[in-house]
């Protein structure tokens, strides 16, 4: 037994006839350090002679830069350095096409909290008090708020590029005979839908060190979910060779996609290291988190579907208008992803999506857990549970005779792997109690039914390449203990536990006879980070590889040591020996000692590059997954109908998992993505308040604290039925899919559908708060329509589609030949590499400081 | 400090005894015992998630009651006993709470976890037998991003149960997923 539970549970399943370890609970790799205080995140690291850095923020959402006076910060005893934009002047930004983000705001302040200067000083104290005497004046641009605002406001921009005005990003991509689909519908709903921004939360609130080596060697410690990405742009930024900057990442304290950007801190930090020659910490206030974001973008949603009598769906228009915030961020990605994955649940013959970001004077939005997804699932999932109603087929049954079909290709050319939503679905169905209870609750009391799909790992990496996205190394000696070197990131979901899972498994050796080394990009080979639900698939993949190619290795110098056929022998129980014959064979370490001196110094490599996608349409990079995952919930509330306050009492959610490398690590993301979801559902919301015109040009976060910003406690968790389906999905290492991102989608629309069944209230919009679902009764009680929701959709010119043929009409995954629409839309202000040339000449007007 | 050598105004010199031994320290006076556990006694296990007394990363025990390190100063508590998470264990062993926690999933990122252990200490001292509500109750001013909670609540009844010698245990559903029902339901 690997390391075992101090207290295992009697299980009365069969045991796995495949795997000794995989599919048995055991104790993570981290558990013991992280309930003794031992882990190490990235505030926890300290050094000898360690400067703090404190940012000067910036006090107004749009603006010029005038002046930036240090005199009054400069006085104060213990200030040990200073920095502002002009020294730092490369952009940097996760994506290629929107490296629109500067270390310190080089000229123009975008929203309330960019970074304007720096600050260290010999305490944490000093760096506030001098950053707090930074005197920053200002010139003011307008104000933009929203997504309205943007598109009415195209002067002056926020960013010089973008595809017009205010708008970053237009798409517009048609699959298949969109208009034909509709006409064969004897029914087409059309819903529009409104899905409010949220933030991560993570508890550990972000912080970076650098520690300077030489003048152009540093080494930086950061909570970052993306090591390569920030080493990427720090080599960007310093302006040095790759080779001269090491990232740490430390286990981060929650991440959820709040910790995937390269950040400004990370690049101040790292500069001012180099120019003060000490160490220097940042970590940020919790304030600051809230501006950092790079969370759920709100988006307005209109959708419009077409059904047969029997339910088929036969065409699909889905429109969104994204509020991006100040910057790039994931932003392309996430624009894309908000139409890319609603193909991947129910045969959609016929597909369009246009979609569309703005730029706007706020925090960036970026990735939170679903990434784009959650928004467009919440509308197709409500939209459907309309349109049983409207059909007279139970949702549940709805769903099901539209099933996606395992091994197939949908309408935007996505590869579907194996798929067990229809499993899933009858799992909550048959748990609930549905056919029995759903529509024949007390008044009051309600079921919602809802699904969803996710990524296990983006098809392609963020910056073009033909490297393995993901690489472990893994060195063994005569001690039998095994080094295992993987640029991945711990960020609370179990990826150590799974990349050590697994090569003990293929060794037959213990979890306790692994050392890991991971998220080093100095030490360990890369990989791309802990997103995407990309890491059990691919650092899984490369991990099986590495081990298996270290098994083969030791087990040819056995084979020949004890003259019995490779392939006979077995690892196992820290053995390798003959199948027939166990008492012949040796410990895992002295057949380590056979394999070292017959092939000198042991160590192997595995890699991982995801299957090419069928896809060949510009923008078919977003949505491609070597396999999905697929969710199905019940929820069920419980409404008062005199405040429209309501409990969720109890969620019954199946999650199609492939396989569970250790079932309390994927329950525990099922049941945390439910517990997220909720918060999503019932009240998270990242907004901003505005004054009057006339008396302030300010948008400033309305709640930046945990206290004001409402996440569920202890006491608003409902009770959790959890179903795990497995179907070994042959794509996947050891069958074992995502678990970490999927089961959270169906929670919003769940929500939204199970109040509408206890109350007949429909509320079209996220968070559905009980003001919403009180409206929405008081309308009903006057006879009126019992919908809460947004009426209009924005005239957004999306610009001509990119028109493809689906598999099914004969296509070859490429858009239709006609020149217009192979360009799709053009950006009205060139590429990154014209803007970034531009960008330098105006390097030589720097602003003025004191 | 010698006699008759006074401190800087604004600093202070206390002897703070912490899980059991004695740490003497000079700190500036407004430090909290978060900052003062952290930056001068390294005991970094103790976390800090808002400053403002909103999350419960930072609970420590003074007087064997959970307290928030984040506003509570350190001069006020410099002759009062003051327990953190690495006083958990027992020489090598790890306390009951901190074992069913690692085994249970209840830490994921493990960032909230030592102010949950704090406050789930404080219960079991003086509730060894505590009730699912009294859990719940007990903590519901922590903040937890990642479990969503009711495996911690399970976790904390079983390392009572441990304590107590009693055999109970979460049901095999929490390590293995619900049975997938079958037939009609």
């Amino acid at each position: 037994m690997a390391r075992a539970l101090s207290n295992p549970p009697e299980s009365a399943r069969e045991p796995d006839e495949d795997y000794r370890l995989i599919g048995t609970p055991f104790r993570r790799v981290d558990g013991r350090a992280k309930v003794t205080g031992q882990t190490r995140f990235a505030d926890d690291v300290n050094f000898p002679r360690m400067a703090y850095v404190k940012l000067v923020r910036s006090t107004v959402p749009h603006a010029r830069i005038k002046n930036i006076d240090f005199s009054a910060a400069l006085a104060m005893e213990g200030v040990l350095g200073t920095l502002v934009g002009t020294e730092l002047p490369d952009t940097f930004g996760i994506l290629p096409v929107s490296e629109d983000e500067h270390a310190l705001a080089f000229d123009t302040v975008r929203f309330v909290g960019d970074p304007v200067a720096a600050i260290a000083a010999v305490s944490e104290d000093i760096a506030h008090a001098a950053a707090l005497a930074v005197d920053v004046d200002y010139d003011i641009l307008p104000t933009i708020g929203s997504f309205e605002e943007a598109l009415k406001t195209p002067e002056p921009r926020i960013h010089d590029y973008g595809d017009e005005g205010n708008i970053h990003k237009k798409v517009s991509m048609k699959f298949g005979a969109v208009e034909k689909g509709f006409e064969e519908a004897d029914v087409i709903l059309e819903d529009t839908c409104y899905f409010e921004g949220n933030t991560h939360l993570a508890i550990e609130q972000h912080a970076a060190l650098a520690v300077p080596e030489d003048r152009d060697r540093v080494t930086v410690y950061s909570s970052t979910q993306t090591p390569h990405y920030v080493h990427r742009a720090l080599t960007k930024v310093l302006g040095l060779p790759p080779s001269r900057i090491r990232v740490i990442a430390c286990s981060n304290g929650g991440g959820f996609g709040g910790k995937s950007d390269p950040f400004n801190h990370e690049m101040v930090v790292a500069k001012l290291a180099l120019k003060i020659g000490r160490p220097c910490k940042v970590t940020l206030t919790r304030e600051e988190v809230f501006y950092c974001h790079r969370g759920r973008h709100p988006v307005l949603m209109n959708i419009k579907t077409g059904f047969k009598k029997d339910g088929t769906i036969t065409s699909q228009h889905l429109r969104t208008a994204l509020d991006g915030g100040a910057f790039g961020s994931y932003g392309v990605a996430s624009t894309y992803y908000t139409g890319a994955l609603q193909t991947t649940t129910y045969k959609i013959p016929n597909y369009w999506f246009e979609g569309a970001r703005a730029f706007t004077n706020k925090p960036p939005c970026g990735p939170k857990r679903g990434h784009g997804t959650p928004q467009p699932r919440f509308a197709f999932e409500v939209h459907l549970d309309k349109a049983a109603h409207e059909l007279g087929i139970d949702p549940a049954e709805l769903r099901l005779r539209n099933l996606q079909p395992p091994d197939s290709v949908t309408a935007n050319w996505l590869r579907i792997g194996s798929i067990g939503l229809g499993e899933c679905i009858e799992a909550v169905v048959k748990g609930s109690g549905w056919k029995e209870r759903y529509g024949k609750l007390p008044q009051g009391k309600g079921l919602g039914l809802a699904c969803g799909a996710y990524l296990c790992g983006a098809g392609l990496p963020i910056y073009w390449n033909h490297m393995p996205q993901s690489g472990v190394q893994l060195k063994l000696d005569r001690s039998g203990c095994v080094a295992v070197f993987c640029g991945e990131t711990e960020i609370g979901q179990g990826s150590d536990s799974v990349l050590a899972a697994i090569v003990a498994e293929v060794l037959g050796i213990e979890l306790a006879d692994i050392r890991l080394c991971v998220g080093d990009t100095d030490l360990t080979p890369v990989d791309l980070g802990s997103y995407s639900s990309r890491v059990t698939m691919m650092v899984g993949q490369a991990a099986l590889q590495a081990a298996e190619r270290a098994r083969d290795t030791v087990a040819k110098a056995v084979a020949s040591h004890l003259d019995v056929p490779e392939a006979e022998l077995v690892f196992a129980g820290r053995r390798v020996f003959p199948a027939s014959d166990p008492e012949a064979g040796m410990d895992f370490n002295e057949a380590v000692v056979v394999a070292e001196a017959q092939f000198g110094t042991l160590g192997t490599t595995g890699s991982y590059i995801p299957p090419r996608a069928p896809g060949r349409y510009r923008g078919c990079g977003v949505g491609p997954s070597p396999t999905y995952s697929y969710s199905a919930a019940v929820v069920e509330v419980d409404v008062d109908e005199e405040t429209g306050i309501y409990d969720v009492t109890h969620v019954w959610m199946a999650h199609e998992i492939g396989r569970a490398i250790n079932p309390v690590l994927v329950l525990g993301q099922v049941e945390g993505s439910i517990y997220m979801g909720l918060g999503e559902a019932m009240m998270e919301e990242h907004v901003f308040r505005r004054l009057p015109k006339r008396l302030s040009p300010a948008l400033v976060h309305k709640m930046p604290s945990l206290l004001e910003y409402k996440s569920p406690g202890f006491h608003d968790m409902p009770e959790i039925t959890s179903y795990l389906i497995e179907s070994n999905d042959e794509r996947a290492p050891m069958g074992a899919k995502e678990v970490g991102q999927g089961p959270l989608l169906p929670m919003m629309p769940a929500v939204a559908n199970a109040v509408f069944d206890a109350v007949g209230v429909r509320v079209d919009q996220v968070p559905v708060q009980p003001d919403l679902v009180l409206k929405g009764l008081q309308a009903k009680a006057k006879g009126r329509d019992a919908r809460v929701g947004p009426t209009k959709f924005p005239a957004v010119d999306y610009g001509p589609p990119l028109e493809v043929l689906t598999p099914e009409q004969g296509g070859d995954g490429r858009a239709s030949d006609d020149p217009k629409h192979r360009a799709g839309v053009r950006s009205a202000s060139g590429t990154m590499k014209e803007r970034e040339a531009a960008l330098k000449e105006r390097r030589s007007a720097t602003l003025t400081t004191r | 400090m010698e006699k008759g050598q006074a401190l800087p105004k604004g600093v202070t010199a206390a002897v703070l005894r912490i899980n059991g031994e004695d740490h003497p320290v000079v700190f500036p006076t407004h430090h909290t015992l978060l900052e003062v556990l952290r930056e001068e006694c390294a005991l970094t296990g103790t976390k800090h998630g808002c400053e403002l007394g909103e999350c419960g990363a930072c609970a420590v025990l003074v007087d064997g009651e959970a307290v928030l390190s984040c506003l509570q100063l350190a001069a006020a508590v410099n002759d009062r006993p003051i327990d953190t998470v690495e006083g958990l264990q027992q020489d090598n062993d790890l306390h009951p709470l901190q074992a069913a926690f690692a085994d249970f999933g209840a830490a994921q990122c493990g960032y909230c976890t030592p102010g949950i252990l704090m406050v789930a200490c404080a219960l079991l001292e003086r509730n060894p037998n505590p009730t699912e509500d009294e859990i719940y109750e007990a903590l519901s001013g922590n903040l937890c991003r990642c479990t969503g909670y009711n495996r911690i609540v399970t976790a904390v009844r079983w390392a009572a149960a441990m304590a107590r010698g009693d055999d109970w245990r979460p049901p095999e559903e929490d390590f293995f997923g619900t049975s997938v029902p079958v037939g009609d339901g």
